[in-house]
């Protein structure tokens, strides 16, 4: 049981505030994501976690034990880096053995789990060779089984798949999830790629400037996001934004409609809507195409509403042309709306 | 101009330099030792190993080298990992470090003698805390292993700076996750030093000793300040044949000699830590 509880957590380098008072709940064998462009803070999180960073302050409690003062070896945990780390003057064999000679298990007990962890990530003929002679991902496989080996109540991962070219990445993506829902662990995963967030995660926790803006399920996080940002930053295309002004009635004005608002909020709202969520029918925004772009399954049309970017995604059996005029129907239930000076999201 | 004899005008300089330099002043040297009126001969080398100095003199080199270099790699490596923890005040403590290496080692043996002779500053300060009466003759020949003691001393403050000079750099070039993942996997400080900083820093630990050996192997100026004559060592009496004996073939032979015990020590020196296949960065 190793549920992960982060309190206050803040971390300031100099007078650079990398993190803002976090406080987080990761549920035991939760596979949470921290999700954020760089420079937000995820990778520094995860690092007072591990306790290779220390932090200014705030508490971090692993399985029911404050940890933020002990060295990362006395925390239960594992973790795959970036650069996977893996030795380069140690066979695969002694890399995936680290942690199991530093604790001092017997050969038998130890050679056991180098072989059950090496034949789990597919690298058991590998066990001789020399990092120098691994490819990348083939180190990757190395740095996870390490992890593994350990059998830790928590790995942490920071960017694991960051230098994997694109086909290994998603093909690793699926092989870790699977792995490490059989394991057992809590995972704490930091990305910036929000395709591999939504894919591997039970929780995303997404990462502004020393802030979680949001930690939700997936689907959660995509269809309501807590704040502007989260909207803007998830999604590809991401939501498209218009101002919306409080008409007398209690409905909103959005570039020339009147759509059904929130009956609480300010005057000043901000009209969401993700891209796919747009039909052409009568009385919608009207658009003008720019760019058309045609991806098989979908059209992505990029248009311009009161001179505005706007991008739907349409059928691709629609005939489009730039310089047309399209009218977007948002769907009422998909409509979001935003404060326009919190940027909160107004129910 | 043809670029496949660009490569060899490039390595030209570089190479005349070494044939006139080193190759043609090492045959010079080697018919020197293997040569009596035109033809080929042991006697030279007859001549030195049947000398009564020979022995004592091969011997107290070698036993020189194998005590100086240990101590000095021990000594440097913990220097190195003082320097590599420090930040802002890292260079001053290097340059202060590194003072040393700046002396000849005939000035090096100079300023230890003015501390161990007779009227030296170790006798001063002993007589003037009234620990001894009289100033104690140190470095007399009834006292070989402390002239032995002294050059070691002499060594090690002299020469111990540029093994860490290149630990320092090798330090420099081990990626810091590998100290972050060990860490997270279990080791502390101690096994970190030795199951990641010692491993990855087997290159470096290469060249330094090759090269402190190899000096080690031709230590004079330091011995003949401290000892004169009475601790023998294989360049000294190389220099005694050559100009005070006036036998230049003998001389001749003793160089050879260093130059065997030197390539010995580098052949061993590169299988003992050679790297294996693959296990570079």
């Amino acid at each position: 049981m190793a549920e992960i509880l982060i309190k206050g957590v803040a971390k300031s380098f100099g007078s650079f505030t990398a993190l803002h008072s976090i406080d987080l709940t990761i549920a035991d064998q939760e596979f949470m994501v921290l999700l954020g462009a760089s420079g937000c803070g995820k990778t520094t999180l995860l690092r007072i976690i591990a306790g290779l960073e220390s932090p200014t302050q705030g508490e971090v409690w692993i399985g029911g034990k404050r940890v933020d003062q002990l060295p990362p070896r006395e925390r239960g945990i594992a973790m795959v880096f970036q650069n996977y780390a893996v030795f380069p003057h140690l066979t695969v064999y002694e890399n995936i053995a680290f942690g199991l000679r530093m604790k001092k298990l017997p050969q038998a007990e130890v050679d056991t789990r180098v072989k059950r962890t090496a034949e789990l990530m597919h690298i058991e003929q590998l066990l001789k060779r020399y990092s120098g002679q691994l490819s990348g991902g083939q180190r990757q496989r190395v740095a996870v089984a390490r992890a593994l080996a350990m059998e830790p109540d928590v790995i942490l991962m920071d960017e694991p798949l960051s230098n994997l070219d694109a086909l290994l990445r998603l093909e690793m993506r699926a092989e870790l999830k699977g792995v490490l829902a059989n394991s057992k662990t809590t995972t704490i995963y930091v990305t910036h790629d929000q395709v591999e967030a939504m894919s591997l995660a039970d929780r995303i926790s997404v990462m502004n400037g020393g802030h979680i803006v949001q930690a939700a399920s997936p689907v959660e996080v995509y269809r309501n996001p807590a704040a502007r940002f989260v909207g803007s930053f998830i999604g590809n295309p991401p939501m498209n934004f218009l101002p919306a002004t409080r008409n007398g009635d209690g409905r909103y004005h959005v570039a020339g409609i009147a759509l059904d608002g929130p009956s609480q909020g300010g005057a000043k709202l901000e009209f969401a809507i993700r891209p796919e969520d747009l039909t052409i029918a009568a009385g919608g925004l009207k658009a003008t195409a720019r760019v058309i772009e045609p991806l098989g399954a979908h059209t992505l049309v990029t248009s311009e509403v009161d001179g505005k970017l706007f991008r739907a995604v349409l059928d691709s059996d629609l005939k489009v042309a730039p310089g047309d005029e399209l009218s977007l129907v948002p769907k009422p239930d998909r409509v979001r709306w935003f404060d326009l000076e919190t940027s909160k999201a107004v129910n | 101009m043809n670029s496949k004899t660009l490569p060899y005008l490039l390595l030209a300089p570089a190479t005349i330099f070494l044939v006139v330099f080193f190759l043609w002043p090492f045959l010079q040297i080697a018919w020197l030792a293997f040569s009596t009126d035109g033809g080929f001969t042991m006697q030279h080398f007859q001549t030195m190993a049947s000398n009564w100095k020979f022995w004592p003199t091969f011997w107290n080199t070698v036993i020189l080298a194998a005590v100086v270099v240990p101590l000095q790699l021990v000594m440097a490596l913990a220097m190195a990992q003082v320097v590599a923890k420090l930040k802002s005040t890292r260079n001053t403590v290097l340059y202060i470090f590194t003072i040393p290496l700046g002396l000849s080692d005939l000035a090096a043996g100079i300023i230890w003698l003015a501390i161990f002779e007779q009227s030296g500053f170790l006798n001063s300060m002993l007589v003037g805390l009234g620990i001894v009466e009289k100033p104690i003759l140190f470095l007399g020949y009834q006292n070989l292993w402390v002239i032995f003691i002294a050059v070691i001393l002499a060594e090690l403050w002299r020469a111990t700076a540029i093994v860490m000079v290149i630990l320092v750099s090798g330090m420099g070039l081990i990626p810091k996750e590998y100290y972050e993942a060990a860490e997270v996997f279990g080791a502390g400080p101690w096994k970190r030093f030795v199951k990641v900083t010692l491993p990855m820093l087997r290159p470096s630990i290469q060249t330094a000793l090759i090269l402190r050996t190899i000096a080690a192997f031709e230590v004079f100026a330091v011995v003949v300040a401290l000892g004169g004559t009475t601790l023998p060592v294989l360049v000294g009496e190389t220099f005694n044949w050559q100009f005070a004996l006036n036998d230049r073939n003998v001389a001749a032979a003793f160089a050879l000699v260093i130059l065997a015990i030197s390539i010995a020590a580098t052949l061993v020196f590169l299988r003992v830590l050679r790297t294996p296949k693959g296990a570079t960065l």
